[in-house]
């Protein structure tokens, strides 16, 4: 049992690239702390640097008091589950998970209880002789885990752990871990790209883009109040509408000085025709698409001014310049080219600075 | 990885080091060899430098001569060894990538036949038939000549092999879409096939240039006359005179010349020798 | 075979396969067959009748005391290069492997001896063994040693296994250095996070997922000490002294070239087909299988 504080921690490679740009946080002791960002921002080094499976070139990594910069990855007390599982493919299930417990010289039968004892809890008895080879995505995904709880180390490092499952046992997984961790309370640190897992399983979720924290937090707080047009649009699916009062039909009725961008959840519009609340922001769109899944409508809609604040939020996926999108409840939705007018109230705006680096109001 | 190692990173240094010196010094001794006379080298002085006879005596070897060894001057035996060499590389990839195109996307007799055929000859190699295909080489007046010294050494398993392997990572969807586009098979071989082979095709010529130039045993049985001599058996009649009368100048000059195509083609393409390598084994 | 046969061309197929198989079949399957005939023959001295005589020649090579001790001769031989090319290839391999400066120069020149002719490796390493003149026989010399490959069986045995091994150290290393790059780098780093120190990691983790690579180059050395170094003993020791490095296939070679005994020879011919359809098979059927997973 331990905490993991990074304090300005930073990697730098030989050719110059600075991957880590200074990164500081804390996971508290027990805690499920989960690092996301788009592929590419430094999370996985970030990771791979706790473990130890790379040096890092400055500031420090604690685990449980202990400064671990330089102490090589057998001796930190920790379990790593990777994005490929890494099992040893010429081992029995068994000699998988036993292997870290016999490096480690623990007598023959405490290794065989700690074994039995995780294979019961994660449903692998039946398949202990068996090779990795002969299993299924989903039980080499346990056998990994197997293999990081037997040591019952201080913290456990996941590495995107079910990228390689389909959809549907990846919701299964995902919820068998955070029950897993909620019953052993482990530190935690679970490397992902995927928002939605990410919101799921954090205690503390941490933002990363382009080798910094762009946010730390609780999943709520980062969804309801993104301190960035970043965290804005990576957080909640589909992303944030972000519109530049630089436009000529973007009106804020009250706005501070400083103010550059507004930002909408699609989930925050709905259409009306009726007169503006106070405070409020209306837009107004011609239809260009619609698409519903059911449960709800999504309705594309093109403002007159198309300029938009889409290049700074530069992330792929992105809708182009000028389109809002609008999720609405039910099926019923207007007509294609049909002129609408979307509305969100006042305390559904997020307002930020012009370069979106900044929360301004609320 | 955080690691602490006893000696970092000097052991392998250290190791490959040895390695490369191990691999390297004999070639430098030959090398140096080739640069001093005989009688310093026969005394057994030969310093670790280069000396000043390189230029006489590779032209010794080369051009003129030396009368005592060599019944011929190493020159027409690298003419020689070059085209055993290029016949056979280009040999080779020609009837195999033609054979495998045919295997591959074709139905015809005999598909299945064909190919065990082919896959069987890599059980047969030259060491375990050479009396035999002497005297049907004899037979078919072979001896001396350039087709006697290619011709029965191109039919080889393995190069089909690859071109089979690596036409089966082709998708069918690329054949029918080309079909489609009114293309018939030469056409298909022409402007598909053949482009999307080059790399491979390349990397093979590199081991069979190697294969070729390096041939021993069938250049030495098939060829009589001293102006149809390899390279490579030439050298052994330098060295046959035995202790103190063998030219070791020369020799060693002419091993120089014997190693100097080969061991350039593996060094400036080495990316495709590698590759060539490793998939005509697997 | 996968049947993705998308022409249908009666005509053109077999005049693609043509070449190929003309030339199997006169220098492949012909010679082959005569070899496996002649091996049941028996020839008069003058070359006048000819008897069949079923496995008379096979009988008769198995009596000759010559014969087992060439089987000898290839066993040391093949033992001595399979294993120190194999563990010298490895090494290399493992220390070019490791994440250090300069690795492409190191496999430049480390990749040289596989473009030097069996024959010419040979010459090399006369050139530096040649008891009176060469650089390392005057150091055996010097250092007490009664060096001299021409007189003694053993010196000539360790000269050719010397050449052949250094001649094949290339492709040992290519191959390990293929089949450790190939080791998922994960799987190596699990190993160290689970506390095993790069020595055991080695031998619990790394040699066994290199056990396909080293069982193919295994049976592939064998086929190299067999036939492809035949270059080398003609040219350093011609099979002497007193047969001393005489192998299977330089027997086949010398009796064959003597011209004495064709039936003897045939079945000689015949005996070493059958090993490497043995090795072949076994290598076929094992990168098919692929171990492990």
């Amino acid at each position: 049992m331990a905490n993991v504080a990074l304090r300005n921690v930073r990697k730098a490679y030989p050719n110059g690239f600075e991957a880590i740009k200074g990164v500081e946080f804390e996971v508290e002791d027990g805690q499920f702390c989960v690092l996301v960002g788009p592929s590419g921002c430094g999370k996985s080094t970030l990771l791979r640097m706790v473990a130890g499976l790379e040096t890092i070139t400055g500031g420090d990594i604690d685990i449980g008091g202990r400064i671990v910069n330089q102490v090589e990855p057998a001796d930190r007390d920790i379990a790593m589950v990777f994005q490929n599982y890494a099992l040893y493919p010429h081992m029995s299930v068994y000699n998988n998970m036993a292997y870290g417990l016999r490096n480690r010289g623990m007598a023959k039968d405490a290794i065989e209880t700690r074994v039995q004892e995780a294979a019961r809890i994660l449903e692998l008895n039946a398949l202990l002789d068996r090779k990795p080879g002969q299993l299924s995505g989903g039980q080499r995904q346990r056998v990994a885990m197997g293999r990081a709880i037997v040591r019952q180390p201080k913290v456990f490092l996941f590495d995107e752990p079910l990228s390689n499952l389909d959809a549907k046992l990846r919701i299964a997984m995902r919820v068998e871990i955070r029950k897993l961790q909620r019953r052993l309370n482990t530190t935690s640190i679970y490397v992902t790209h995927d928002q939605l897992e990410a919101m799921t399983l954090a205690d503390v979720l941490v933002v990363m883009n382009g080798g910094r924290v762009e946010q730390i937090g609780n999943p709520l707080e980062l969804y309801e109040k993104p301190a960035t047009t970043f965290v804005a649009t990576f957080i909640g699916a589909p992303p944030m509408n972000l519109m530049s009062l630089t436009d000529s039909d973007i009106r804020l009725p009250s706005g501070a000085a400083d103010a550059g961008i507004v930002g909408v959840r699609p989930e925050d519009f709905h259409l009306s025709n009726g007169s503006l609340p106070e405070g409020g922001l209306a837009v107004e769109l011609t239809v260009e698409a619609i698409e519903r899944v059911g449960a709800e409508t999504y309705i594309y809609g093109m403002r007159a001014q198309k300029t938009g604040a889409t290049a700074i939020s530069a992330k792929p996926g992105e809708l182009p310049p000028g389109e809002v999108l609008v999720r609405i409840p039910g099926q019923s939705a207007p007509a294609i080219g049909a002129r609408i007018r979307a509305v969100a109230a006042r305390d559904k705006l997020h307002v930020f600075s012009a370069d979106g680096r900044q929360r301004i109001a609320p | 990885m955080v690691e602490h190692r006893r000696f970092g990173n000097l052991l392998p240094h250290i190791v490959l080091l040895i390695g490369v010196a191990i691999v390297a010094f004999p070639v430098y001794l030959a090398v140096i060899g080739s640069t001093h006379n005989d009688v310093v080298i026969s005394n057994g002085q030969m310093p670790l430098y280069p000396g000043s006879h390189g230029i006489e005596t590779y032209w010794k070897t080369i051009v003129s001569g030396t009368g005592k060894t060599t019944r011929e001057p190493v020159g027409s035996m690298l003419i020689s060894s070059l085209i055993m060499a290029v016949g056979i590389a280009v040999g080779k990839i020609a009837i195999s990538i033609i054979s495998a195109y045919a295997v591959v996307f074709f139905s015809f007799p005999f598909r299945m036949t064909t190919f065990w055929i082919i896959f069987v000859t890599l059980m047969l190699p030259v060491e375990v038939r050479i009396f035999p295909t002497y005297k049907i080489a004899s037979d078919l007046h072979l001896l001396d000549s350039y087709s006697g010294l290619i011709l029965p050494l191109i039919a080889s398993a393995t190069a089909t092999l690859l071109f089979r392997q690596f036409f089966m990572t082709i998708p069918k969807e690329l054949v029918e879409a080309s079909k489609m586009d009114g293309a018939g098979p030469i056409r298909f071989f022409f402007d598909t096939l053949l482009p999307l082979s080059m790399t491979n095709i390349a990397a093979l010529f590199v081991i069979l240039f190697i294969y070729g130039w390096n041939q021993y045993l069938w250049p030495l049985l098939i060829t009589t006359r001293d102006d149809m001599q390899t390279i490579v058996i030439g050298i052994k009649k330098i060295i046959d005179v035995k202790d103190a009368l063998t030219e070791w100048s020369v020799a060693m000059a002419t091993a120089v010349l014997a190693m100097l195509p080969p061991v350039a083609v593996v060094v400036l393409m080495q990316r495709l020798f590698v590759k060539g390598l490793i998939e005509t084994e697997k | 075979m996968e049947n993705r046969a998308i022409f249908s061309g009666r005509l053109l197929a077999p005049l693609l396969v043509l070449p190929q198989l003309a030339v199997s079949l006169i220098f492949f399957y012909w010679p082959a067959a005569q070899a496996l005939w002649q091996s049941f023959l028996v020839q008069d001295a003058f070359g006048l009748s000819t008897e069949f005589v079923w496995l008379e020649n096979y009988v008769a090579l198995l009596k000759t005391p010559e014969y087992y001790h060439s089987i000898g001769v290839t066993f040391v031989f093949s033992t001595l290069v399979v294993a120190f090319s194999l563990a010298i290839g490895l090494l290399l391999a493992v220390m070019a492997n490791r994440n250090i400066k300069g690795v492409q120069i190191y496999r430049t020149f480390l990749i040289i001896p596989y473009a030097v002719a069996p024959a010419v490796a040979s010459v090399l390493f006369i050139f530096m063994f040649q008891p009176g003149l060469g650089m390392i026989a005057r150091a055996l010399q010097r250092a007490g040693i009664d060096w001299n490959p021409v007189l003694n069986g053993n010196h000539a045995m360790i000269l050719v296994v010397i050449a052949a091994v250094w001649n094949q150290i290339s492709y040992n290393f290519l191959f390990f250095l293929a089949g450790l790059q190939a080791i998922p780098k994960s799987v190596i780093e699990a190993a160290a996070i689970d506390g095993a120190r790069p020595w055991r990691r080695f031998w619990t983790i790394v040699f066994p997922l290199l056990s396909p690579t080293t069982f193919f180059l295994i049976v592939v050395n064998i086929t190299y000490a067999f036939f492809n170094t035949l270059g080398i003993i003609d040219t350093a020791t011609e099979g002497g002294p007193n047969a001393a490095t005489q192998t299977l296939v330089y027997k086949v070679f010398q009796d064959g070239k003597a011209g004495a005994d064709l039936g003897s020879s045939a079945a000689q011919s015949v005996i070493l087909m059958i090993i490497v359809i043995v090795l072949t098979a076994v290598q076929f059927r094992y990168v098919e299988k692929k171990v492990h997973y």
